[in-house]
């Protein structure tokens, strides 16, 4: 993966998410404070505003300089969990304008590691880390079993996809969503929806690639 | 003598929390940073740092939080801050500021700020 294609990738969630935009809103009121899908929104639209002062630079620089203008743009706590997980991804990217598949995987593990890490969560919390780890897992077995970057990151996203479905089946122990106890059951997770959203837009930019 | 930042989702919230703080301590050096630029909901990195610098001295700066995003993009702000004489405190938030606020006139220390602050979290307000 070079340069190029990470700054498609970024265009296009930024893209996916205006468009998802009110979707993402929506499931956010319903459990949550309802404002996940506007701040996410407002943060990607900044950073396409910002892109082109970056867009030169190497892949850590650029998903480090996006994670910064997401946390200061976002508003809600998308910012600081999404912020760090880029800004986390870019210290593994430092300096590099291609990534091996190894390294694409080992940059989403640090970023979903960062979410851990800013949000104190863990996987089972009803959080966006039920769409990230088990989409990270499969990446990583799908290349271990010698799998193509888009063979292994369609499983990544297959994952994912189960992992939005089983947070309507748990309740949320984090987040704002944790305030409502059970009343938190059957609803999927906007986080984990958003987070899916981003995967699924980078594999489609690695098959139209 | 120690500053004190109020970072809430609300702007409203967090300038009627400094108000009741400086009800009991005018003179208290109390910042708010609450709400985006726009005035909407949320908490804005920028806003947190500048309220920060207002209220700085070497006495330090304690920075008492609403919830969620206000607690990580505080977090985010002192990382990139790295000096010791800033940090958050976990309490509740109007008790919190207003014996922030008191103890700062007080001229209490940082450190001394954040065990009196610890303290209030188990106040009761019904029962003694």
């Amino acid at each position: 993966m070079d340069t190029k294609q990470i700054i498609a990738i970024i265009e296009a969630v930024a893209k996916k998410i205006e468009a998802e935009k009110d979707f993402l809103t929506q499931l956010d009121n319903e459990i949550g404070d309802g404002d996940h899908g506007i701040n996410l929104a407002r943060g990607f639209k900044s950073v396409m505003e910002k892109l082109p002062t970056f867009a030169d630079k190497d892949i850590g620089a650029i998903l480090k300089a996006v994670g910064m203008e997401l946390v200061s743009t976002v508003g809600g706590a998308s910012g600081p969990l999404y912020g760090t997980a880029f800004m986390k991804a870019g210290n593994v990217c430092k300096g590099k304008n291609s990534l091996t598949d190894a390294e694409f995987a080992a940059a989403l593990d640090a970023a979903i590691n960062g979410v851990k890490m800013r949000g104190k969560a863990v996987e089972g919390e009803k959080t966006m880390l039920d769409a990230l780890c088990p989409a990270y897992k499969a990446l990583k077995d799908g290349l271990d079993a010698g799998k193509s970057l888009t063979e292994a990151l369609t499983d990544g996203v297959n994952a994912a996809q189960a992992g939005v479905e089983f947070t309507k089946t748990i309740i949320a122990t984090k987040g704002r969503a944790s305030y409502l106890k059970e009343r938190s059951l059957g609803h999927q997770d906007p986080g984990a929806t958003s987070s899916l959203f981003m995967l699924q837009t980078a594999l489609e930019v690695l098959r139209g690639a | 003598m120690v500053g004190i930042v109020i970072v809430s989702h609300s702007q409203k919230l967090a300038e009627g929390v400094v108000e009741l703080a400086k009800m009991m301590a005018s003179n208290a050096p109390v910042a708010a940073a609450g709400g985006l630029d726009d005035g909407n909901l949320g908490t804005s990195y920028e806003k947190i740092s500048a309220a920060i610098e207002s209220v700085y001295s070497d006495d330090g700066v304690a920075i008492l939080m609403d919830m969620g995003s206000a607690v990580m993009t505080t977090e985010m702000v002192l990382e990139d801050l790295e000096r010791d004489n800033v940090k958050m405190l976990d309490c509740p938030l109007v008790e919190g500021a207003v014996l922030a606020a008191v103890e700062s006139v007080g001229g209490i220390s940082l450190d001394d700020l954040a065990k009196r602050v610890d303290e209030v979290r188990n106040v009761k307000k019904l029962d003694a």
